[in-house]
């Protein structure tokens, strides 16, 4: 994922050219994989280097496929490479002029979770944001209404943190019936 | 759409539609709230099905998974099997054999009639038209059949494997599905007389829930509803996978994005999903169906209960540590499923089992359009923008 590995040969793709030139302080990482490119940026320059993305009339990259998280706490390389963030936050976007599609990545602490939301550039991201908070408890400020989605209201941990057991903490044996507010 | 708000008379009422009622297909709810007849806000809610297939995902192997994406689009497991298999075959960096490809787009297809079939008799039934539902449940029978004799099962059918798939298809499928694409055309032509010219059905459907191709692109819609906006995108078009740049086809397009245009874009696609099959059938290779890496390829089934180097084998495979183990990486691969962008999100610790398995699923973001396209019409249409949605809350919820 460094700059050494990058083939010479090669043209590099036209979004990592123009997000060097305009957002070079944000890029902590870039990679080419099978046809995407995958930018790992900086938190604070996230919101921007996103908004560039999609309003780049060259990039145009209008469509936001997915929003999710990656709990790296088990992922020691993932770890050391991006100064111990528990949490990559992923979003997958799609370019429908240049049919292309690129993966932005930004790394989150778990001392501070907060990242800002991107709820302002595409309406899709409501949802998707809703549940990489429901599942992993990543804080989107300005989200317009972050609450659970999947799990209920008053369920408690984030269910795809790897700390969380994946037979539950419990919850299905002291579930109580007659004191459900229905 | 318009009219409902004039008459309003400011009184709010607010109804609880699911996640028990006819129309959800599954357990979804919506709280309306109405004035009169009007919706003046929609809240869709989700979660009633999450099953925690993702959390799943990282405890089981690469093949144990497949069983998993049988149920969550449940319509057409088929096209699940087929887009996992093929993000973990693209993580690995292994192309399957082209006899292989072709069966899996055979089925993959096959898999879209079945769904927009079932989409469409019942997105009929809600709307009052009973005859559409015998018709399209009749074909969805025959296609069923064949799956059942192709995979041994109806609905969770697990038919791919990582290198392959379960088993070639059997004696008679070449003649049982050319005589269903042959017949099919006419049988779908009774439909299109029982409601493309029918007044109730263009009444209740014509610029009921219209979306404009922006907005469509920005809430994220995908698949039928994306082109029913005038969007000419399709994955099998613009990143071909398994074979799919060897086959012609047209991606048919709507105007309008309403509720009708959605209607007549998954019909046209039903006929071009006909047209793939039998240039399919028509160039289908001969060889082998699973590719001849033993690390990778689980043996055959007599082969692993008669034989003591077929047991090893498949023991090999099984035992966790020495089955399938892609490299450290990370992959994201989107297929185009009968319901729109169906993606698969693998990270891999290098371990024979994914670290992290994100599935991107169409419904999730449909249903958030939903307020979208209900808020400010009649509360009859909620049950018609529903059903051209087709969310199935199996993989809404996962």
């Amino acid at each position: 994922m460094s700059e050494e590995n990058q083939v010479e040969e090669q043209p590099k793709p036209l979004i990592l050219q123009k997000l060097e030139a305009n957002h070079a302080d944000a890029l902590l990482a870039h990679d080419e994989t099978r046809g995407t490119v995958v930018v790992v940026v900086r938190k604070e320059q996230a919101y921007a280097v996103l908004e560039y993305l999609k309003t780049d009339p060259e990039l145009a990259y209008t469509f936001l496929v997915d929003v999710t998280a990656v709990d790296n706490s088990q992922m020691e390389s993932e770890l050391m490479q991006f100064d111990y963030a528990r949490f990559m936050v992923v979003y997958q976007l799609y370019s429908y002029q240049g049919q292309c599609r690129a993966r932005v990545k930004v790394p989150v602490h778990e001392s501070d979770l907060n990242i800002p939301s991107v709820t302002s550039l595409w309406q899709g991201a409501n949802w998707l944001e809703r549940e990489t908070y429901d599942m992993f408890g990543i804080n989107f400020e300005g989200h317009p209404d972050l609450r659970r989605i999947l799990m209920p209201d008053d369920f408690e941990g984030h269910p795809l943190r790897k700390d969380y057991p994946l037979r539950g903490r419990g919850e299905r044996e002291r579930f109580n019936f007659d004191k459900q507010n229905v | 759409m318009q009219g409902g708000l004039e008459r309003a008379t400011g009184e709010k009422m607010v109804l609880n539609f699911g996640p028990q009622h006819p129309a959800t297909h599954g357990t979804l709810r919506i709280v309306l709230e109405l004035d009169g007849e009007s919706v003046l806000k929609a809240t869709p809610h989700a979660g009633y099905l999450h099953t925690g297939f993702e959390k799943l995902g990282e405890h089981l192997d690469y093949n144990q998974y497949i069983v998993v994406t049988d149920r969550m689009n449940y319509l057409s497991p088929l096209s699940n099997n087929f887009g996992y298999v093929l993000a973990v075959e693209q993580l690995l960096g292994i192309e399957v054999t082209k006899r292989c490809q072709y069966i899996r787009i055979l089925m993959a297809e096959l898999s879209r009639l079945a769904d927009h079939l079932l989409w469409l008799g019942t997105a009929a039934l809600d709307l009052g038209a009973f005859s559409v539902f015998l018709y399209s449940f009749r074909e969805r029978e025959k296609l069923y059949s064949i799956f059942e004799k192709t995979t041994g099962a109806r609905l969770t059918t697990s038919y791919t494997r990582v290198g392959g798939v379960f088993r070639d298809l059997y004696d008679g499928c070449e003649e049982d599905v050319r005589q269903f694409v042959t017949n099919f055309p006419k049988a779908l032509k009774e439909t299109h007389t029982l409601l493309t010219k029918n007044r109730i059905w263009m009444d209740r459907t014509k610029g009921v829930g219209a979306i404009s191709a922006d907005d469509a692109i920005s809430y994220g819609l995908t698949g039928p509803c994306l082109r029913a906006t005038g969007v000419a995108h399709d994955i099998r078009k613009a990143e071909p996978y398994s074979s799919y740049d060897e086959v012609t086809f047209d991606v048919p397009v709507g105007t309008n994005g309403d509720a009708y245009d959605r209607y007549l874009v998954r019909m046209e696609e039903m006929i071009q999903s006909c047209g793939i099959v039998t240039q399919v059938l028509d160039n289908m290779p001969d060889g082998s169906v699973n590719l001849e890496d033993n690390k990778i390829t689980m043996p055959d089934k007599s082969d692993a209960y008669g034989h003591i180097e077929g047991l090893i084998h498949h023991f090999k495979i099984v035992m966790d540590g020495h089955g399938v183990q892609p490299p450290i990486g990370e992959h994201y691969c989107a297929t185009e499923s009968p319901n729109g962008e169906l993606g698969f999100y693998i990270v891999s610790d290098g371990s024979g089992t994914a670290y992290r398995i994100r599935i991107r699923p169409p419904s999730f973001l449909h249903f958030q359009a939903l307020p979208h396209m209900l808020e400010g019409g009649m509360v009859s249409d909620t049950v018609a923008v529903l059903g051209s949605l087709n969310v199935i809350a199996g993989e809404l919820d996962r």
